[in-house]
């Protein structure tokens, strides 16, 4: 039998990608090596969702998850735990102030909703953050968060129901080619045919595209996140702390809707690889950091830590088209750490590529994520 | 207020505290200076300690272990679990209503460098295994931190009043175990070698082969070169309808409030689980002066040691074998329990449903090992070994002596041949300690009535034997020498009573002749003096099943008080005078079931399986039925095992439930562990501790 479509990879692409493919009518399978959806790097997504990118591309598809997890539950029934708390990025020294404000500037071109408060507005939301030297903090009502293991169970359901076949616990190990063409797909359990195939595989995509000897620049680094005791809620936005310290980039926290803390911290330099055992490293590094500017965490008792990876390019845009040595492949890799927060925008762009139902805005979109770019330029703001 | 406190203990000293008051939702309340919260506001009658905020049910001590957060409160102002903290005077605690409300404390926090050590050996847990591994390695000068979560060394040693089984030159046989917890930790003091950390909690071995540790509140990394888990077991809990009540214990939360704080938590008790420590904790219990209702197991015979069921039986605690636990019930705590009889797969058999009226049920369905060290210390790379219940669930005797095996052999990788080598013949007596009980066999032929002798009333075969190494005259041997068959005697008995002193199970009596053949002295040996007993008082005399035998007068009774324990003296007939096992000593209406049985009228599956996220059987049933095997994916849709205990209760139930379901083991996918092993606030990482 010849699938429609082949996805490598149930999770924040996979799973959405998959639902919206089989409700507008084909027939879909999807392969894991996990037993269940969502287990690799779905679940170690801390939930925050935001549309204030610096970029059409991003943007766009952001926007268009947000719309998509709030409405969730009115459209399908079922609580994925979506909070509209916001986004803010405080600024502590002169520099990030004027390019959060620069960059302000961009965004509400676009027509973002974001705005600049002021230190005593945004000890309104964050109530008790540190005051000495805040200048003020972006705020971005839009924004929010959820649970990715409420959202990939619900995708799963619906997937399920909409006849998408899943393969777990099955690993990929070669692709056949018939010219440039995907023949057939090999796991360590059986084989399968499609007529197109999306890699969508996370840190794996790499290996993946090497499988059809195309080089694809994602490159996984390791980030530690943790979880603590649901308390009643206390502050309203994701906060972001763009400073760097010695062994970190930035960090960024805030309270989902069951009360928990969720936390996570960019390591400088990064930790390259897919590795993921926890560090002794984390908790001492986040947790001072995290204090020092907002010193009543102290008191949260935490639950359970973990460590994850961001599939990064160089550029720290996703890569997502045509694969260049597989004609019948679409890649939709190298997320970057933001593949939940892509996820349903991401699904429908890509099924309209596959349905050939694409509009204009979408080629701009597609224009971001280019796999032909040179990737030697930075986003601006990650 | 009135007090439930244990006055008078026959085996415990109570010691005279200081008093220290407290306010407990606005109200003032006295407690015992040192003691834990939950052991306070148990003594004051209090049970419940605040409301879920997910279903507002009622919340209180589960675990007193710090590893769930069931006895959460707030003192002062934070939220804490009160059974690992201590009151202090003029503290303000209030139950725990809905999520609690971090307080708005911003003054800020400095932060010293985490103290990073290195050690040879790290031994996670002083309990009887941790600490005699630790004896070891103190004797050959290793390098070696133990640490323990709780402020006495000892582990569960702490909480075992009763007489040690095993062999007196090997395991201490014959002593009481928190007797032995406390001269293995005063042996340590000797060894210079050897840090013993109390109050110190491990919480993860990370992959840079770092232990995380939380010493006295303040955070501490060591790098050990190699490990022991020595940890222990966890408790299983079972799913029945009202597992969810307030004062449903394990059996280490009951014996933690009654042999540790000396709080009487239940006047009528029911226990469900007849393995060694459910037997354990009923008797446990009559020492507390706690009624114990009844007993019930699901299986046709009781697991644990005979003399332990027997004594039980004949002290007039019945015992249900082939019977489970229906439900418990009540508003918010027990008010009473159902038992129903079960066919051979364990299914309830309609009509033999029993009630009873208690206020506690205790839960001793059997322990699991405590793995995780183990498990992220191979993932780390560091060596590890373990000793104990963290290896294999066995006997405390066993945990000691398998302990001291591999204390010396890691003190062997660091010392080589300084260190003795282990003799063959400990290993094969390592095995006989942790052997299951075996055959039951008759009673001994003794036809001769003159004299005196030693009735030994041990008709199983279990790994004991400090009645043949405590005769004088050597008069009584096992079967065929070893540890593990019957004990016999066969010799010159003098009636020094030595035996029935030191018989773990007081299951040997001793009848004398010498005065008057028609009318043999029956000496009994009995430890519940919370049910007194003097010359000239009445009992009912009964065989080793508890068969009635007649109601004879105590002649004399003799209080050996250096080992706590009474000889109780009967003149009875010559016939029954062999027969003669033990008095009853809990009156039969005690146990009486109510009239009519109470019968749950909702679904079954309303039983918790998680008991910190309120999911219930039914829900996680109906997962398992859509093809649902990885708990993984469970935990991701209910939030089953995302609470605070980390998954330490509801993942042995939900494993049950796909047992039940028929999916086969190889199929079912294990929770991830993650750190933190328990709790702890984000104050705590950085360095410093928090104030």
């Amino acid at each position: 039998m010849i699938h429609d479509v082949i996805i490598i990879g149930a999770g924040s692409i996979g799973l959405p990608t998959a639902l919206d493919l089989a409700e507008s009518g084909l027939k879909v399978l999807v392969i894991d090596g996990e037993h269940a959806p969502g287990q690799q790097n779905n679940k170690k997504a801390i939930g925050g969702v935001r549309a204030t990118h610096s970029d059409f591309g991003k943007i766009s598809i952001g926007r268009r998850t947000i719309e998509v997890f709030k409405n969730w539950q009115e459209s399908r029934g079922d609580d994925i735990g979506w909070f509209s708390g916001g986004y803010s990025y405080p600024a502590y020294t002169k520099e990030d102030e004027k390019s959060l404000k620069e960059l302000m500037e961009i965004q509400l071109d676009f027509g973002l909703n974001i705005k600049w408060l002021s230190p005593d507005e945004y000890a309104q939301i964050v109530p008790g953050i540190a005051r000495e030297g805040l200048l003020g903090s972006t705020y971005s009502p839009e924004d929010g968060s959820c649970s990715p293991l409420l959202f990939s169970s619900s995708l799963y359901r619906y997937a399920l129901k909409a006849g998408v076949e899943f393969r777990f616990g099955e690993r990929l190990v070669e692709m056949k080619m018939n010219g440039d063409k995907i023949s057939e797909l090999i796991t360590d359990k059986s084989r399968y045919q499609a007529n197109i195939v999306i890699n969508a595989a996370g840190s794996f995509a790499r290996e993946v595209g090497a499988m059809v000897h195309e080089n694809l620049p994602v490159f996984p680094d390791n980030h530690e996140a943790g979880i603590t005791e649901p308390v009643a809620r206390f502050f309203e936005p994701m906060v972001v702390d763009m400073r760097k310290a010695p062994g970190s980039a930035n960090f960024y926290f805030y309270q989902n809707y069951e009360g928990q803390v969720l936390f996570c911290i960019t390591p400088d330099p990064p930790i390259l690889g897919v590795n993921n055992r926890s560090t002794s490293e984390f908790l001492p590094m986040c947790g001072k950091r995290m204090i020092d500017l907002y010193p009543r965490l102290r008191l949260l008792r935490v639950r359970r830590t973990w460590r994850g990876q961001y599939p990064m390019t160089p550029d720290g845009f996703p890569i997502v088209g045509h694969s260049q040595t597989a004609q019948n492949m679409l890649n939709a890799v190298g997320m970057c750490g933001q593949g939940f927060m892509f996820g349903p925008g991401m699904a429908e762009l890509l099924t309209r590529m596959i349905t050939q139902d694409l509009r204009n805005s979408d080629l701009d979109i597609l224009k971001s994520f280019d796999p032909r770019r040179d990737f030697s330029s930075e986003e601006k703001f990650k | 207020m009135k007090q439930f406190r244990i006055a008078a203990h026959p085996i415990l000293n109570v010691p005279m505290l200081d008093k220290v008051s407290f306010y407990f939702n606005g109200k003032l309340i006295e407690a015992q200076k040192g003691e834990m919260i939950s052991s306070a506001l148990i003594a004051n009658g209090i049970d419940v300690f605040g409301h879920h905020h997910k279903d507002d049910s009622a919340q209180g001590m589960f675990c007193a272990n710090g590893q769930c957060a069931k006895c959460t409160v707030i003192a002062n102002g934070v939220a804490v679990k009160s059974c690992m903290t201590a009151v202090e005077e003029n503290m303000i605690v209030q139950s725990a209503e809905g999520l609690p409300v971090l307080p708005e404390d911003d003054s800020t926090q400095s932060f010293e460098p985490i103290e990073d050590i290195s050690c040879e050996v790290l031994i996670i847990g002083g309990g009887p295994a941790g600490l005699s591994a630790a004896a070891e390695l103190g004797k050959h000068d290793v390098d070696t931190i133990l640490l323990d979560d709780k402020k006495t060394l000892g582990g569960k040693l702490v909480l075992q009043t009763h007489k040690f089984f095993g062999s007196q030159e090997d395991s201490r046989a014959g002593t009481r175990g928190h007797n032995i917890g406390q001269i293995i930790s005063e042996e340590l003091d000797k060894y210079k070698s050897v840090q013993a950390w109390k109050n110190s909690t491990a919480l993860f071995v990370f992959s840079d082969k770092k232990v995380g540790v939380l010493k006295d509140g303040v955070y501490k990394l060591i790098t050990p070169k190699r490990i022991l888990n020595a940890a222990g077991a966890r408790e299983k809990f079972l799913r029945f309808q009202g597992n969810n009540l307030a004062r449903i214990y394990g059996a280490g939360a009951f014996q933690t409030l009654v042999n540790r704080d000396l709080v009487r938590p239940t006047q009528r008790l029911f226990i469900i689980g007849g393995g060694n420590v459910g037997l354990i904790a009923a008797y446990h219990a009559m020492q507390a002066g706690i009624e114990v209702v009844g007993l019930a197991e699901a299986m046709p015979h009781c697991g644990g040691y005979k003399v332990h069921e027997d004594k039980l039986r004949r002290f007039g605690v019945p015992i249900y074998t082939s019977h489970s636990i229906l439900c418990a019930y009540g508003e918010e705590s027990v008010e009473g329990v159902t038992i129903t009889a079960v066919d051979e797969k364990f299914n309830a058999i309609e009509g033999t449903e029993k009630s009873f009226a208690c206020d506690t049920v205790l839960v001793a369905v059997g322990l699991d090992s405590l793995s995780e060290f183990t498990l992220e210390a191979e993932q780390a790379g560091i060596p590890i070994d373990a000793a104990g219940d963290a290896l294999e669930i066995a006997e405390a005797s066993s945990a000691m002596f398998n302990g001291k095996i591999a204390g010396l052999k890691i003190a062997k990788i660091f010392k080589g041949d300084k260190v003795e080598d282990i003799p063959e013949s400990w290993y094969s007596k390592a095995e006989m300690l942790k052997r299951h009980p075996g055959q039951i066999k008759g009673y001994q032929t003794l036809t001769d009535e003159s004299g005196v002798m030693p009735i030994i009333h041990c008709l199983q075969e279990i790994p004991c034997n400090p009645c043949t190494t405590v005769c004088p005259t050597q008069s009584i041997h096992t079967e065929d020498g070893t540890l593990f068959t019957q004990p016999q005697y066969d010799g010159k008995c003098i009636g020094c009573g030595k035996c029935l002193l030191i018989c773990p199970g007081l299951a040997i009596t001793l009848v004398d002749y010498r005065k008057n053949a028609d009318l043999p002295t029956v000496s009994i040996a009995y430890e519940i003096a919370n049910y007194e007993i003097k010359p000239g008082d009445k009992r009912e005399l009964c065989d080793i099943d508890a068969n009635f035998l007649g109601v004879f007068e105590v002649v004399k009774t003799d209080n050996f008080r250096n080992v706590n324990t009474m000889i109780v003296r009967f003149e009875v007939p010559r016939e029954i005078a062999k027969k003669v096992a033990g008095f009853r000593v809990q009156a039969e209406e005690v146990s009486r079931p109510l009239p009519q049985p109470v019968i749950p009228e909702r679904m079954k599956d309303e039983a918790m399986v998680c008991l910190c996220e309120r999911v219930t059987a039914g829900e996680v049933r109906a997962l398992i039925r859509q093809g649902i095997h990885d708990l993984n994916q469970i935990k991701a849709m209910t939030r089953a095992g995302m609470g605070p205990c980390g998954a330490k209760t509801c993942e042995v139930l939900i494993k049950g439930l796909l047992r039940e379901e028929g999916v086969a083991v190889g199929e079912v996918i294990s929770n991830t562990k993650r750190p933190v092993f328990v709790e702890v606030p984000l104050g705590v990482f950085p360095g410093g501790g928090v104030k």
